[in-house]
């Protein structure tokens, strides 16, 4: 039992003074991502059903390895960013902060395993 | 945090089928959410007839005549009956709308069947407890704030000023797009909602304000401000046809200016 006032309520601990940055990431990564989606298909699609060693010599080509370099980067940073709000918005307390860690471990982590890869067949 | 299901308590179940009127031809299904406090017992709906000859238009009307003619104890709120006061807010065939100006012709499909706001704790029937809601209205100052010495005579504020505050000063504050949002639903004890956002806005472009900056930093935070992701239930449900989303959009839009 709190006797607590329904405006001391509402107020909580305050403003965060924080989201913006986060809001203008969000928009930022979706216009990448609508020049990258379109330059990532008209790259690679074509190679769909060609031989192994005509995928790994236009993966060693500076600018398709380029392109998929931004494209592993700024998609796992948007999905670290657009997950991380559906968290926030579905769990609350111990579970939401252990969620967005877990959460955010696996994007970074993705992202390097692709960069790592990519590098590995590029180089 | 999101809930899928109702508490064991909170479950509705069927309630009582009234009399039909005797000699009525034109007559009406209504379906009316109950429950009483007192009680001890889960909600329930029960089911009215209403002779829409001897009934207005408006599905407040066919409300009024129920509790005046056929169940004394069926409790809702209700003033001007004109969408000015806001307290006839209710779910009406599955929108949150305002009773006295929904024409039961509007209802779609044979039954009106009619609901507190929804994912509001009920004082009793068809009243939900607001209380949470206008303190969240209080929070964002809803009143003029200024620095510079009082004119003597008063705040002047050009036409095309004033013309930014249509579409925003009209809002009565009925709850009815608050309680559609499901981003209210669930973590409605710290986003604001898109009342108490679109009022912050109305003040934030008020040429006469000098109170911007402040606002701003009161509203810049996860939950209070970025809860909202463009859901437009709240646009879509305003009985004032008012569009709160873009004046949330417009606070987000703000916030970014103030950082680039």
């Amino acid at each position: 039992m709190a006797f607590v006032t329904d405006r001391k309520r509402v107020e909580g601990l305050g403003s965060a003074r924080t989201g913006t940055e986060h809001f203008w990431q969000m928009t930022v990564t979706s216009v990448a991502l609508l020049i990258l989606v379109p330059l990532f298909l008209l790259t690679f699609a074509p190679l769909l059903g060609e031989p192994h060693a005509v995928v790994v010599d236009r993966l060693s080509r500076p600018i398709p390895a380029l392109i998929a370099a931004a494209m592993l980067v700024v998609t796992f940073h948007h999905f670290k960013l657009g997950v991380t709000t559906l968290i926030e918005d579905y769990v609350s307390g111990l579970t939401r902060k252990i969620a967005i860690i877990v959460m955010t471990i696996l994007s970074y982590g993705l992202a390097a395993a692709g960069l790592v890869a990519l590098a590995q067949i590029a180089l | 945090m999101v809930e899928l299901a109702l508490p064991k308590n909170s479950r509705v179940r069927t309630g009582k089928t009234w009399p039909r009127p005797e000699g009525a031809t034109n007559l009406k299904q209504f379906q009316i959410y109950r429950w009483n406090p007192d009680d001890g017992e889960n909600p329930r709906v029960d089911t009215y007839w209403v002779d829409l000859d001897t009934c207005g238009p408006m599905v407040l009307d066919a409300l009024i005549k129920i509790k005046n003619e056929i169940d004394p104890t069926l409790t809702f709120r209700r003033s001007c009956r004109e969408g000015i006061c806001g307290s006839c807010a209710m779910n009406i065939g599955g929108i949150n709308t305002l009773a006295c100006i929904h024409g039961i012709d509007e209802v779609p499909g044979k039954i009106v069947k009619i609901y507190p706001l929804p994912h509001m704790p009920v004082v009793k029937d068809l009243i939900p407890d607001l209380t949470h809601f206008y303190a969240q209205h209080a929070s964002i100052m809803p009143w003029l704030e200024t620095k510079t010495q009082r004119p003597e005579k008063e705040w002047r504020q050009s036409i095309e000023d004033r013309k930014k505050l249509d579409g925003l000063y009209e809002c009565v504050m009925c709850a009815s797009c608050s309680t559609s949002c499901p981003s209210y639903w669930w973590n409605g004890d710290r986003y604001l909602g898109p009342a108490a956002l679109l009022h912050a806005y109305r003040w934030i472009i008020d040429s006469r304000d000098e109170a911007t900056g402040e606002r701003l930093d009161d509203l810049e935070d996860p939950f209070k401000l970025y809860r909202c992701h463009t859901i437009m239930n709240c646009a879509k449900t305003c009985p004032k046809g008012l569009n709160p989303a873009k004046a949330i959009a417009e606070i987000k839009k703000m916030m970014v200016e103030r950082q680039l």
